[in-house]
Formats: structure tokens, sequence, C-alpha cells
């Protein structure tokens, strides 16, 4: 099987969509979510989306399932929240390991099926990393400049385990996602470089931050350069953004990244952005259309979609991607 | 694609980038927050003044300071505890945090904790070979795994690089390790290559600044991608107490270092004389010591010294700001986040009114409003917001006592500030995003307000009995997810059950005012207000709570909600089209048989020139003309409007003398065609008009949306009796001007740099273009149509349309195509009649004209097309025989998507 640090010089891999998205559509109930399993829970875990990757499964799969047919490379495993630091919200810090594990075996399960069906085009698992619920260099209390809510330590032993899990479990990549506080993003990145150096492996990492607003700035106050600048000294396969925006407000900053690195890059934007209702009603032609600007400008190596995107806009993105060469990076194969 | 002779770059970030190429000048690494170096910083540290501290970061940023260098190294403090501290207070502020940090210290563990506090990338200063190479690559491993650049001392086992041989030694050793061995990025390392003093009077340090500048040399030229710092004040410590003469010394010094390659260094600017600024006499004395030119070059300075000492220099630091007026300044203190002459600038406050309280709700509340705007506009992002929101605290704090003694003063007037109130603060049930919620919560307790915050994911039950419990003032609820919505209009009606009496506050991502007066408002009876960003919710958790005017504002907000929620279902429904056919099926029917018909007194075209404008001043719909300056409101109760009547009445009053000038000096000249024509709709939708023996056909636009039961698809073609009724029926069509001379006037009034006046004599022409069509329809209607020869109505009634018939024009609601422009153009021949031409774009030109239609029929009315779809498109091309793309481009605004 070729190595993806070889396809991504050949063509723009396509990412999958929301699952979140996706999993509403099951309007699942606090009794679907508990299944037998955690029927006696404390706490409601409503909402508690990673759970299902052990009490849902065949949903899950289902989701992967579809957008691989789509036309995705690389699905992300459902464990946006899978920390200790997330799950504490749930009380359910102590099946951290198992969520992981489960989330990267049903997504490798189903990328084996796919790969094994054409092997011409491999499937990837890129094991997602979400950026908890506490920042790392900003403090929750104004009267308190000073105090922060999460150490440096806190979260790398948190994301160590998590990507523990994720390796043990089949995940391909890594894909440090939705960073909205650099520090956080770099606790990750720490304790993904301690565990390539125990187990003696290469991993591909994938890092995607977030522009939250108008000011084109992080949560955490960052440029999109100066987010770039502080994570560069990871090997990167791709450095890029997701979520907040729709994919015409990420332009500009795709354009800083491109100008300003040699890695690639990847964009998986939401689409458009939320209507009053809290829906995402732009369609898969209009967030292609947009995409194609990308493409044209040559801004991506990798693309997907975020909040409010399914199979349907991974569609239209994976047959605008057949049509164009990646952005040429500097990643020696 | 990389080659090898590609040079590679040190980057830095803080907040921003911070890249040192090789186009960039020398870097100025700021040293005031050194306890080593300052004792002033040393002493704040020590009391745990963090706040005057912090000043003098700011003070290093402010003065050009390109790097902050923090060091904590002193043997009284607990260096990790005080590092740690004052990082974490430096990234709550902006204009800090926007440069790198250096982490100063000679303890790794301080390093180390330095290091896990700061996102941006930071250089450590320093490691050297001193205690090893083991050690050494142990701690370069984790400078690279924390993502920071490095300073490498000149120093190793056997000690410090004191010559010319051993800095080239020492450096190229932890070069070669760095790079080979440890994978360290080579364009992360920089060479500190020990600055050591001159003129000490001892012979071995005659040669340390020539050795250290020519070390710079070889290291920059042999070591590929590395650069070169050092601490420059090192060099003068022999001169210390003669200020000028260290000047000189920093000066001349670096001149040369920077020139062999050095470029960084922790330089203090104040202690800087610029290098063709050095009397000559000086600077030769002064290069002889630290070039090592002569042998005396010593003693020579020391003697030339006594007659230099110098006075201190200026601090640089730019506070003309500080010669606004209050308000000024106040807004500046909130906006940039500076606290240091706000209590000063708020005590001048409190002395100019009446009541303390009026500070806070006068002077600081505009400030807030204008980082409310600033934010909202992506001007300011958030963790500057949250620092306007602590200078807003320090300046409440200082007003609470006076605002205390008021009250004991007098009981009565209570008006309950000090304790602002009590806000209740939670994510509701199912979500866990709570940052948005935890900001708001501190923007609002640094005004006074008391939080009580649940936190996340709190069920209904539990907001419900705490605001109870807690006799809080207000709920706020927040929440990212779209369930969460739903949660929201749940407890609103839990309040309205529980038969609560506060306001309830919704906010999140989201969120927004349409989903809050859509769901939410109407469940519950009293104020639900949609805030989606901190610096409002001050603002409005103040008016909501204000005893003396919030119920006006409750009333006011229900009432804009209300009407908000209206105008979004009416435009948000579901909506459903009907095809080209059944919207003609369902056309507005006239009852031909028995409608009047009228025939004009004078059929035909007529032109009138030389129009007298001064007739027009009654007619003019002045509410436009404010609108267009940005004042609104209607007029003339603009006028006398609380918050922007002054500035209406300033502007009316120009307004009016630039007018009586236009009349007396005929400053504009005014036209207008227009004619009179049978008329009758063929083919459903399209009106045939006769003007002499030929036949013009308009094509007009139907109504497409399916519409309830009864509500007719309008076309403009309904109001023309149809051909085949039989009947004779007329209509007409027009063009005004009074745009001829505003170009120019416009254009002598921009060399004259009157800007204002060049805006509004373009306002102006516009407003008596309107007049010129109004006053032209009135005179249709009572003369040579004259169907309504009886009309009297005021101006007011005009403006509101009050009369029978319409003359709607091209290019607004009823008929949104600019194209129809062509045929009355054809038809009227307005452009050889009267001068008005069509733009490419379908625009008039001069811009101050009007151009429309006239219907006589008084069933005729205005409406609006709305969208339509594209069958309607394809069949209008096909009437108009033009190709379907030019149609669909003309009449994309209203194609449904």
């Amino acid at each position: 099987m070729k190595k993806i640090e070889e396809i991504l010089q050949e063509r723009i891999l396509v990412l999958d969509g929301a699952m979140g998205t996706m999993l509403q559509r099951h309007k699942f109930t606090e009794e679907d979510f508990r299944g037998e399993r955690f029927k006696d829970w404390p706490i409601p875990v409503q909402g508690n989306n990673d759970l299902l990757s052990i009490t849902q499964p065949e949903a899950i799969k289902e989701v992967h399932r579809l957008y691989f047919e789509a036309g995705a490379d690389i699905i992300e495993t459902n464990t946006f929240s899978g920390t200790t630091i997330a799950m504490a919200d749930y009380e359910m810090e102590e099946l951290v390991y198992e969520l992981n594990y489960q989330s990267a075996k049903i997504a490798k399960e189903v990328a084996q099926e796919f790969t094994q069906n054409e092997p011409d085009k491999p499937r990837f698992v890129a094991g997602s990393i979400g950026p908890t619920n506490r920042t790392a260099s900003m403090s929750p209390d104004v009267n308190d400049p000073g105090y922060r809510a999460v150490t440096f330590d806190e979260l790398r032993i948190a994301y160590k385990q998590q990507v523990e899990a994720l390796l043990d479990g089949g995940a391909d990549i890594l894909l440090v996602e939705t960073i909205f506080d650099t520090l956080n993003a770099k606790a990750a990145l720490f304790a993904i470089e301690e565990v390539k150096d125990e187990r003696d492996i290469d991993v591909p990492i994938m890092i995607s931050g977030t522009i939250t607003d108008a000011s084109g700035r992080t949560l955490s106050g960052q440029t999109a350069e100066a987010f770039l600048i502080s994570v560069s000294h990871i090997p990167m396969l791709s450095v890029g953004f997701n979520c907040a925006l729709g994919a015409n407000q990420l332009t500009p900053h795709l354009e800083v990244l491109a100008k300003k690195t040699d890695f690639g890059i990847s964009a998986h934007p939401n689409a458009g952005l939320p209507n009053a209702f809290g829906e995402y009603d732009e369609t898969p032609e209009q967030m292609a259309t947009q995409i194609k600007e990308y493409m044209d400008k040559s801004l991506v190596n990798i693309i997907g979609g975020c909040c409010g995107t399914t199979p349907e806009h991974i569609k239209a993105i994976a047959d605008l991607a057949k049509n164009y060469k990646p952005r040429v990076t500097g990643v020696a194969v | 694609m990389k080659t090898k002779t590609e040079r590679k770059y040190l980057k830095l970030s803080g907040l921003e980038p911070m890249i040192v190429s090789a186009d960039t000048n020398f870097i100025n690494v700021g040293e005031r927050t050194n306890v080593a170096g300052s004792r002033k910083f040393l002493r704040l540290v020590k009391e745990e003044k963090f706040d005057e501290a912090l000043d003098i970061a700011r003070h290093q940023v402010e003065g050009g300071a390109q790097v902050i260098d923090i060091n904590m190294d002193d043997g009284l403090i607990d260096g990790k505890e005080a590092m740690v501290r004052f990082l974490n207070l430096i990234m709550a502020e902006p204009d800090i945090a926007r440069v790198p940090i250096m982490i100063d210290s000679s303890k790794w563990d301080i390093i180390e904790a330095g290091l896990q506090v700061v996102q941006g990338k930071c250089v450590v200063n320093s490691i050297s070979l001193k205690e090893g190479e083991a050690e050494f690559i142990a701690h370069a491993k984790k400078i690279k795994r924390y993502g920071a650049a490095v300073i490498i001392m000149a120093f190793d086992e056997v000690g410090q690089a004191d010559n010319y041989d051993r800095r080239i030694e020492i450096s190229k050793r932890s070069y070669d390790i760095l790079v080979n061995e440890v994978g360290f990025p080579p364009e992360d390392i920089i060479f500190d290559l020990n600055i050591f003093p001159v003129a000490t009077g001892m012979e071995e340090h005659r040669k340390n600044a020539v050795d250290f500048i020519e070390a710079t040399r070889w290291v920059r030229e042999n070591l590929p991608h590395c650069s070169v710092s050092g601490g420059v004040s090192n060099v003068s410590f022999s001169f210390r107490g003669n200020n000028t003469v260290r000047e000189a010394m920093h000066s001349v010094f670096l001149y040369h270092a920077i020139k062999a390659g050095m470029n960084m260094g922790i330089v203090n600017p104040a202690m800087l004389e610029v290098y063709d600024d050095i009397p000559k006499d000086l600077l030769e004395h002064v290069e002889d010591v630290i070039l090592d030119r002569r042998d005396d070059a010593t003693e020579r300075l020391l003697d030339f010294a006594e007659t230099v000492k110098g006075s201190k220099k200026e601090q640089t630091v730019d506070l003309s700001w500080r010669e606004e007026p209050l308000q000024d300044r106040i807004t500046r203190a909130l906006v940039k986040g500076i606290d240091q002459y706000v209590v000063e600038d708020v005590e001048e406050a409190r002395q100019s009114v009446a009541k303390p309280i009026e500070v806070i709700e006068g002077h600081l509340m505009s400030g807030m409003n204008v980082v409310g705007d600033l934010f909202g506009s992506g001007k300011m992002f958030l963790p500057q917001v949250v620092k306007s929101a602590r200078v807003m605290k320090k300046a409440v704090a200082y007003l609470l006592p006076f605002i205390e003694e008021e009250k004991k003063k007098n009981p009565k007037s209570s008006n309950g500030t000090s304790n602002a109130g009590k806000v209740l603060m939670a994510t509701v049930k199912g979500d866990v995003h709570d940052i948005g919620k935890n900001i708001v919560s501190v923007v609002l307790g640094c005004n006074n307000y008391e939080i009580v915050d649940l936190g996340v994911m709190v069920p209904p039950e539990k907001i419900i009995q705490t605001a109870i419990d807690e006799q809080v003032d207000i709920i706020g609820l927040s929440g990212l997810i779209t369930p969460s919505l739903d949660e929201m209009v749940h407890l609103a009606k839990e309040m309205e059950r529980k038969n609560f009496n506060i306001p309830l506050l919704i906010g999140g991502a989201t969120t927004s005012k349409a989903h809050t007066a859509v769901k939410i408002d109407p469940q519950y009876k009293n104020a639900v207000v949609h805030v989606n960003d901190a610096s409002r919710a001050v603002t409005v958790v103040g008016d909501l709570l204000n005893k003396r005017s919030n119920q006006k504002y409750v009333g006011d907000l229900k009432e804009d909600y209300e009407k908000f929620r209206e105008g979004f279902l009416k435009r948000t429904k579901k909506k459903e089209y009907l095809s080209i056919e059944d919207a003609r099926a369902n056309k507005y029917a006239i009852d031909w048989s028995s409608s009047q018909i009228i025939k004009p007194n004078k059929l035909g075209i007529q032109v009138i020139e030389n129009f007298n404008l001064q007739k027009l001043e009654p007619y003019i719909d002045w509410t436009p003309f404010f609108r267009s300056w940005d004042l609104h409101g209607k007029y003339p109760a603009i006028l006398t409007d609380d918050v922007v009547g002054e500035q209406a009445q300033s502007l009316f009053k120009d307004a009016q003398e630039l007018l009586q000038r236009v009349f007396a000096e005929k400053l504009l000249g005014a036209k207008a065609i227009y004619g009179l024509f049978e008329a009758n709709t063929i083919n459903d939708d399209d009106i045939e008009i006769t003007s002499k023996n030929e036949t013009f056909q308009f094509r007009t636009l139907r109504q497409q949306l399916k519409k309830h039961a009864g509500k007719p698809n309008f076309a403009l073609a309904d109001f023309v009796a149809p051909k085949q009724s039989g009947i004779q029926d007329y209509m007409g069509c027009f063009c005004v001007t009074t745009g001829f001379g505003t170009k120019e006037l416009a254009q002598a009034f921009e060399e004259d740099h009157d800007d204002y006046n060049s805006i509004m004599i373009k306002a102006l022409a516009d407003r008596l273009a309107e007049a010129f069509a109004e006053y032209l329809h009135e005179q249709i209607r009572k003369e040579d149509w004259g169907y309504a020869t009886e009309e009297r109505f005021t101006n007011e009634e005009l403006i509101k349309e009050s009369y029978n018939g319409i003359r709607p024009a091209p290019g607004y609601p009823a008929c949104p195509d600019h194209l129809e422009k062509l045929t009355i153009w054809e038809l009227l021949e307005v452009n050889e009649k009267i001068g008005v031409e069509l733009t490419e774009g379908l625009a008039m030109w001069p811009a101050a004209s009007v151009s429309g239609y006239y219907f006589a029929n008084q069933e005729a009315r205005y409406f609006g097309l709305g969208k339509i779809k594209e069958d309607q498109v394809k069949d209008f091309a096909r009437r108009k025989d033009m190709a379907l793309d030019d149609a669909k481009k003309w009449l994309s605004p209203n194609l449904i998507e």
C-alpha cells in the first residue's frame, strides 16, 4: 500500500465531513445514548457523541461508510472529545482509553473494507484530537487573569492517553483539530512526540486551527501566521484550518499558510455559517463553488468538511478535487 | 522546491509573527523585565506588585522592543512561581503578548515552567555545554519539542569563552551537536558570544569588544542560518554613572557588531545614542576603546568622560493623548486597556457631574460602546475586550465609595447601583461549551455585578431553583450546539410558568436575534434579549436593571422583538412558487366591465424645459435626505430627536442654505419629458401602446410566490385593460431630472476641499428629482390625464401616496428589471429631447433623475415582485427576443437560487 505522503504528492486527498450533523439525523434519545451498558449511569449522557462508538457502533460505522462512498480518502474517528478533560463533564474519565480504542477500531474496519474492494484507492483513518473544553493560555476569571483552569502537563497527560488509544485502535494519522488555543495544541504535539519516541514509530500528523471571528485571530489571539510559526516545530503531513467559518471566509487565512509553509495544507470548513436556528444551509454545490477557489488558487492538499457538511457535500468536493493537482509542497518523499 | 542554498530564517511568534530575515533590522530585545538587570523590576516582583511590573513590560514594547526578555533569577524570590505568574499575566495583555517572549534563566526548571505557559514560539535564554554534552542534548531536545528557539552561551566544561578562538571553538561544537545529533533547526539557534566590558584598566580586557565582533563575523559566515545575540550594556560596565559615555559606547559597539552580523541583542533603547549624533570627539575616543585602536585609549576616554557627564534621558513613551479632552482620554483608556491614568480621569469626570453614578452611565459607558463597536467590526479581539473590562472595573471600583456616600446623603433617591445586581449564568442542559459564557460573566463581574455561575450542562430545574433561592436579577443562558436552542425555549416557558419577573439573556454561537425573537421571546412575558458579545452585555444588563428607565427599555425591547419576529416570519416562511402559467391564472382581475377608465386630456409626448425648481420645495421628502447622511428618523420629528436631533438640525440648516442658493442662482437645471398613450394588455403580461402610429411593448414581470387563497399574483399588466376586452385603456411614462449642473458644482466644492457641500449638493439634487417626479405626477393626475381634478393633498399625504394611480419605476420592487428603461427611452426619445442618458448598466445620467410609468386605474397599486422562477425568465427572454443568459443576468437578483 502506498504511503499517504506519496499519495499526497499525486492528488488532493479528501477528508470526511461532519459526524455530529449525521448523528443528529438519528435523533438519539438519552436511552439510545446509554444503551444497555450505561443504563444506570448517574448523570445524563445525551450529547456525548463519542460514547456512541460504544453504544451505537453501527450508526458510527454507517456514517464512515457513507463518507467513503462519497469519495473520502480519510475519515476521522469519533473521538473529538476523547480526553479525560472533556469527558469529565460526563464523569467518564475512566472510559477514555476504551472510547478512543473502539472508535479507531471501527473506523479502521470500515477503511479496510473499502481498501480491499478498491486497492488502488487506499483509505485512511485519522484519529481526531479535539481541543478539550479548557484553555491553557487564557483565564476564565477576569479578576484573576493569571489563573489557568488547566495546565500544560494536565493536557499533555490527557492527550497522551488519547493518542496511545487511537494508535492501538488502528489510526493511521493523528489529527489535532479545531485548535482555538495554540498552547493546548502544543501540549498535544508534545504528547504525540513522546509517544512516537517511546514506541519508536513515525505517524503522520495533521494540525488544524480555528479562526473564530472577524479579527482573523484564534480565540487565544494569534494571527494565522503566528499560529503557523508556533506549531511548525513538529514535522507535519499538513497544517490548516477548520470549523468556525464557512469556506469563503477561510480563503485569506489559507493563503497566508500557503505562502508561508512547505508543509501540506488542509482545510475543512463548515457548510457556511449557521443560520438563526443553528442549521447550516450551504448546499453541496454552493460549498463546492467556494472550494473550487482554493483549488484554482492551488491552496490545498487535503480538503474536507466540518460542521453541517454531509456525504453530499463531500461528494461534490471529491468530484471537484479529481480535476485538480495538489498544491506543491516542500515535503520530500 | 528546496535547495541547499536557500536561506532559512528565525521565526518567532507572540500573538503576531516575528521573522528575522536578511532584510530585518537588528532585533531589539527588551531587558527591563529582568530582576538581575532592573532593581525596580526586582522590587516590584518581590512586593508582588505585578500590575506595575506589567507596566514595565508594556513600556518596553511601546518603546520598540521586538522581543521581551524575562528573568526571575534571584535568591529571594521563588523564580519558577514568579516566572509562571508573570508570563500568565502577560498572556492576558495583548499589547504585550503580541511580541515573542525570551525566557531567561540559568535554572532549567524555570525555563521549562516558562515554556509550558506560552502559546507562541519563544526563545530560551540560555543553555550551554557548561554541564557537559549529555545535559546539553537533553535540554535541547526538550526545547525542540516545546517548539522554541534557543540561545547558546559560549560556555563549555572548561569555562566561558573569553577570546576569539574559544568563542569559535565552542560555537562550532555546540552547532554540530545541535544540528547533527539533536536535529535542531539551525535557524532556531542563536549564539550569545559573551559581551564583556572594555576600558576596565586590565590589559586582558582590551580586546573584549573586538574579539566579540570578529567571532560574530566568523559564526555568521561559517555556521549557516544561525543568529548572534548579546547583552550590550555589559560592554560599558566600567562607565556606570556616566550615561552619555555609556550610550555612545553602546551605539559604537552595535554599529560595528551589526555590520559583522550580530542580528539581535538585549539593549535598553533609552540607553542608546544615535551613532551619527555622537559628537565627533567623543566618537573618536569611544571607537579607540571599542576597536582597541590605541594603547592609551582607556585613559584618554576616562579623562574625556569627566567632561561629558550627562543628564538623564527623557522617557520616550508617547503620552500626547493625555492632552486630549476628558471623554477621549477615558475612551482611549478603555479601548487600549490602559488603567494607569483612569482613576485620575474618572476623578475629573466625577467632579464634572452632579452624581458619581453619571460617570458610569455617561463617560464609561460611551467608552465601552466604542469597544463594543470595534469588537463587533473585528477591529478588536477578545483578549483586548476583556482587558477593557478590567479598566472599567478599576474605574467603577474608584467610584463606588462616592456612590455609597451619595446614597447615604440622599437615601430617597437611592439608585441601587452600588450593588449593581445579581446575574445567574449557565450553559444549558446537554451543552458543555462555556468559554463565551465565562467571558460574559467576567466582563459583567468587572462591572460590579455579582455573578452566580452554575457552570455547564445545567438542568432547567436547577436554574429555576437557584434563581429563586439567590433572588437573582437576571438570568443569562448560553449554548453553542443546536439542541441548546430548544433548551432555552424550554427554560423561557418554565420561567413563565413559575411567574418569573426578571429578564432573560440569551447568548452563544448558534443563538441569534431571529431565534430569540421567534422562538424564545413569545414564551415569556418579561424581556428576552439576545446578546452575542461580551462588551454589549454590560450595556444591555445596565439598561435592564436601571430602575429609572428599565420599564420603558423592556417595553421597547418587547416591541422591537415583536416587529423583528413579524418581519422575520414574513421573510423566511418556507416559500413555494407557482409556475408562470399558474401565476397568470391567478392574476389580479379587475372587473373591466365596471372599471372606470378615463381618457387623458392630452395624449402624446410633452417636454418641460427650464423648469423653476423653487416650485418643488414643498414637494421635498426630507426623511431620505437624513438617511443618506446616516441619521435615522422621520422628518420633522428627527429635528427634535434626543440623540441625533442636534446634528439633524445643523445639517438641515446647511441644506436649506445651499438649497436657497440653488434656487436663487439657478445652479441646477431641471427638465422633464412624459407621454400618455393608448394602451392595452396583450398575452397576459405585456402592455402594448401606440404612439404616432407605432407600437411599443412593455414586458412586465409577474409574482410567482404561492399566495394564500384569494391573494393574486400581481403584474403591472393587470392594471391595464386587456385588448380582448375591447376597451381602450391608457398608460403613461416619464423621465424627470434635476441633475444638470450637479457634477460641476460638486467638483467645484471638492476643489475647494469642501467635501461636505459636495455630498450635500448631490443629496439635494436627488431629493429635488424625487420632488419633481411627485410634482409632475400631480400635474398629470389633475391636468394632463385629468382623472383627479378634485384632489387636494398635503405634501405629507403625497409622500404617503394617498392618491389614485401609481408611478412605478423600472429597477424598483414592482418592476425590478431595468431593461424596460430602454423602451421608455426609445418611446419618449429621452436622450434626444432632454439629454438624460442611460449608462451601460442602465443607470440614468445625470444621477438625479427619475423615470417610470403612470397607471391611472384606481385599483392600481404598488407591490413587490419577489422571487421568480426560471420558467418566467425563459418566457421573458422569448418575449423580448433576447438570449436567456442575458435575461438571467439582468434578473438574477430576483431569480430563485
